[in-house]
């Protein structure tokens, strides 16, 4: 390991953070469109979902800010893959620099990128009438909860980008992740589904991440939720971590 | 020929195969110090296979290689920091500027002042004008000339130069040939790669010729000459080569003067 990882990775962060801002329809894509569907499932379809709380808007927001995570992570695979189209990664392999750099600066750039959206997004909430009256400790662990969920799907982007074999494989893995809140009880609460729906919504990691989320910003115990979600996040990243490194290993043998 | 320096690169016995496919089958190469080295091969001869091992991207099955007096295989990291790779498809960053490059790169290499460092090469391959637009608007020719001005950074004593001249017009080509030319003079090692015959005849100090997997010959272009029957004196009235027609008619051919191009 060379000792300039920190400060390779920080130009290539520098780099991919340009392709970002130079790229209108990531910026569209990533908070655009969540503050469209807030608006749609507020202002059209939120009169007629009973979700059992007279502010809407607190119910919902934590759903949308992890469908913007999930469909910004689609842009950091097709970014790794444009760079092993382009000949730029094998121009970084034949330089200097510490090789695992490659890898962070974009894993960096989905954290800091998936960060000014949820940061753009929860501006936009607190307009529609989001309100919180958490602490600084529950929205460092709101925090805490959206950073780890944006490192765990960021790795599973980098095996989709390394193995991808066309622009559209690369970022197609995304768009199961993106429909995971939907069925969990990110807009409406699971009780109101038939039973295998039900159980499979209260099963898989989307709902006791959101659970965890809404219960932080309305200072109600976290109970169970937020062992069961550190517990999908942490495993989800440490297993994706493993399979990148593994994939990275073939790629450049 | 009894120079005590030790060659720049030296390979032994490379090989490498892909599953039934026996690429290089054992290629023998000393490249001497600040020479301009030619690898003439066809298509799928190998030369791209064995830059490539040379510039620490992929592994040999058999033989050793060392570049800089450094073993490819058993310290990777020391080679790194002697070359400088350009790749047949210019690794170039299409998003950034040409400046935005050229810094990008220095940083890397840990350069100091890489925004000065920037302006000078800019400057010096006629890119000023375009440093601050997005490399996506280049032509063919300057995206080679950012390319080749990005290898340079750090001053790496070996570059390898992977098909420099592919696809680029002949008013490029002399660009990027005058390019070389000053490398050499300046003492860096250029290993470049080409399927242009002309192109080696007019550059290099050494030709080899990389066929079936091996060398087949190697030496300096008068030394290959003497490979064929002694040449016979016949009189023959010259035409113009259609190279020469279209330079005197699109005129100057400096790099200075291609600054304007755009595709």
């Amino acid at each position: 390991m060379s000792a300039h990882t920190f400060s390779d990775a920080n130009v290539m962060l520098g780099r991919s953070m340009r392709h970002v801002f130079r790229s209108l329809d990531t910026i569209l894509t990533v908070t655009i469109t969540p503050i469209a569907m807030m608006l749609l499932f507020t202002y059209v379809l939120g009169g007629a979902i009973d979700a059992g709380t007279d502010n809407y808007v607190n119910y919902l927001m934590p759903g949308i800010l992890l469908i913007s995570i999930a469909s910004g992570i689609a842009y950091t695979a097709y970014r790794l893959y444009s760079d092993l189209q382009s000949g730029i990664f094998e121009r970084f392999h034949s330089m200097p620099i510490a090789r695992s750099s490659v890898l962070w600066g974009h894993v960096l750039t989905s954290l800091v990128s998936n960060m000014i959206s949820v940061a753009v997004i929860v501006v936009v909430s607190l307009v529609m009438g989001f309100r919180t009256s958490a602490g600084v400790g529950a929205w460092l662990a709101v925090t805490g909860i959206l950073v780890l969920f944006t490192l765990a799907l960021s790795w599973l982007a980098v095996i989709a980008g390394l193995a991808a074999t066309s622009p559209d494989g690369a970022s197609a893995f995304s768009y199961p992740l993106i429909f995971l809140p939907f069925i969990s009880s990110a807009f409406v609460p699971t009780d109101t589904m038939p039973a295998p729906v039900e159980w499979f919504a209260e099963n898989q990691p989307v709902t006791s991440i959101v659970n965890s989320i809404r219960a932080l910003f309305a200072e109600q115990p976290v109970g169970n939720d937020i062992w069961i979600a550190l517990a999908w996040l942490v495993g989800i990243l440490i297993v994706a971590y493993i399979f990148a490194m593994v994939t990275y290993h073939k790629k450049i043998a | 020929m009894n120079t005590p320096v030790p060659p720049a690169i030296r390979i032994k016995g490379i090989e490498k195969s892909y599953k039934d496919l026996h690429v290089l089958k054992g290629v023998d190469l000393d490249v001497a110090r600040g020479s301009i080295y030619a690898l003439l091969g066809s298509n799928g001869a190998g030369k791209t296979t064995l830059v490539r091992i040379l510039a620490t991207l992929l592994k040999a099955d058999g033989g050793t290689a060392t570049v800089n007096g450094f073993d490819v295989a058993a310290d990777p990291a020391r080679v790194r920091e002697s070359i400088s790779l350009t790749g047949q498809f210019a690794a170039v960053d299409e998003i950034l500027t040409g400046h935005e490059n050229l810094v990008m790169i220095a940083r890397l290499r840990q350069v100091k002042e890489p925004k000065r460092i920037a302006d000078g090469l800019l400057e010096r391959f006629g890119l000023a004008d375009a440093g601050r637009r997005r490399v996506a608007t280049y032509s063919g020719g300057m995206r080679r000339r950012l390319d080749i001005a990005m290898s340079l950074i750090g001053e790496p004593p070996v570059i390898f130069l992977d098909e420099p001249t592919t696809g680029l017009d002949p008013e490029a080509r002399i660009e990027v040939w005058n390019v070389v030319q000053d490398l050499a003079d300046g003492g860096t090692t250029v290993l470049l790669t080409t399927q242009y015959l002309d192109e080696a005849e007019k550059l290099a100090d050494r030709i080899a010729i990389l066929h079936q997997g091996t060398i087949i010959v190697d030496g300096t272009l008068a030394e290959l000459r003497t490979l064929l029957p002694s040449a016979t004196v016949e009189y023959v009235e010259r035409q113009p080569t259609l190279e020469e027609v279209f330079l005197a008619i699109v005129g100057d051919k400096s790099p200075a003067n291609g600054k304007e191009e755009t595709r």
